[in-house]
């Protein structure tokens, strides 16, 4: 099964040794260990707005993992929409839901034990099967992979149908959010500002006369 | 670079998720360790389009679909999230049970009455 797994990619045996790792491997494991650290924080500090931001620290490394793949393209996707609008929308819910600022004791539920041990169960038996099925499998990081130009002449010649299906998905999405959220008395109070408007205009009118 | 550093880097942030998702208790956190895991899965994706080098890309192209996935799942969740909050006054997961099976919570509240 691994051999055959190991064909598919690098023909190369396992020749590279794990304890002697390459650099970009360095960095990788340095930034890894980052990375999860933010996420294992920002799961359970009872400080929710400090949640919010360890979430920053963790996406903004796994664009520097992305990067270090050699997917540029997708490493700065993932800084303009994780970095830039998610963990914004993130910080603007947890304002209008009117989340405690400090420590709140309510932040985890009674089921704590529960999914300690099932997201114990699941990282050990993934981690057991995906070290065993990939141990001697080797990425061979030469030749940019994720490069703008590559990644628009791929996306806008094999991809369109499901790109454009993904644009229409995502227009619908946010027109039902904005139905949504939109409140039932809105409508009333805006009413009061567009005379407010109105009734300011005739009044800047007579103004103009009277200076010239 | 080992293709098991990425795997495996994947697999525990794809843990660390779900345990946030069973574990929070506010709306919002539980969104935001769903992110963690679509972003583990982004993290395999991209791991696999450089290691295997097809050449239609698929692992990226649909690292980037799944990006767009999570922006409009994330939108729609906090407007249905503020919708819950502006009803019922309450953002924990656990306060939400209008559609939960009355006579099963009322069978288990007579079973604990009974031990007690």
């Amino acid at each position: 099964m691994s051999t055959l797994l190991a064909a598919a990619g690098s023909l190369e045996p396992a020749a590279r040794s794990y304890l002697s790792p390459t650099g970009q491997e360095i960095v990788f494991l340095l930034v890894g260990v980052l990375v999860l650290g933010a996420a294992v924080v920002s799961v359970t500090t009872r400080q929710l707005v400090h949640a919010a931001l360890w979430l920053v620290v963790a996406l903004g490394g796994l664009a520097v993992e992305f990067l270090l793949l050699t997917a540029e393209f997708v490493a700065w996707v993932q800084v303009l929409v994780y970095l830039g609008s998610v963990v914004v929308l993130v910080l603007f819910g947890l304002m209008l839901t009117r989340a405690p600022i400090g420590r709140s004791p309510e932040a985890d539920s009674g089921n704590r034990p529960a999914a300690l041990a099932v997201g114990a169960a699941s990282a050990a038996t993934l981690v057991t099967l995906v070290v065993d099925a990939f141990r001697s499998s080797w990425i061979d990081l030469s030749g940019a992979a994720g490069t703008t130009r590559l990644t628009g002449e791929y996306l806008f010649s094999h991809w369109v149908l499901p790109f454009e299906a993904l644009s229409v998905l995502l227009l619908a999405a946010l027109v039902g959010a904005i139905v949504l959220s939109r409140s039932k008395d809105g409508g009333t109070d805006a009413r009061p500002r567009a005379g407010k408007l109105r009734t300011g205009r005739p009044s800047a009118a007579p103004t103009k006369p009277k200076e010239r | 670079m080992h293709l098991a550093y990425p795997a495996v880097l994947a697999v525990l942030l794809f843990s660390v998720g779900v345990y946030g998702v069973l574990a929070r208790r506010n709306v919002i956190l539980v969104l935001m360790s769903v992110e963690l895991m679509l972003n583990a899965v982004n993290l395999n994706l991209v791991a696999f389009d450089v290691w295997l080098r097809d050449a239609l890309h698929a692992g990226q192209a649909l690292t980037l679909f799944t990006i767009t996935i999570a922006a409009a799942e994330i939108g729609l969740g906090l407007a249905i999230v503020l919708l819950v909050y502006r009803t019922r006054r309450t953002a924990a997961v656990d306060e939400v049970t209008a559609l939960g099976d009355r006579h099963e919570a009322a069978d288990d509240h007579a079973k604990e009455q009974a031990a007690a």
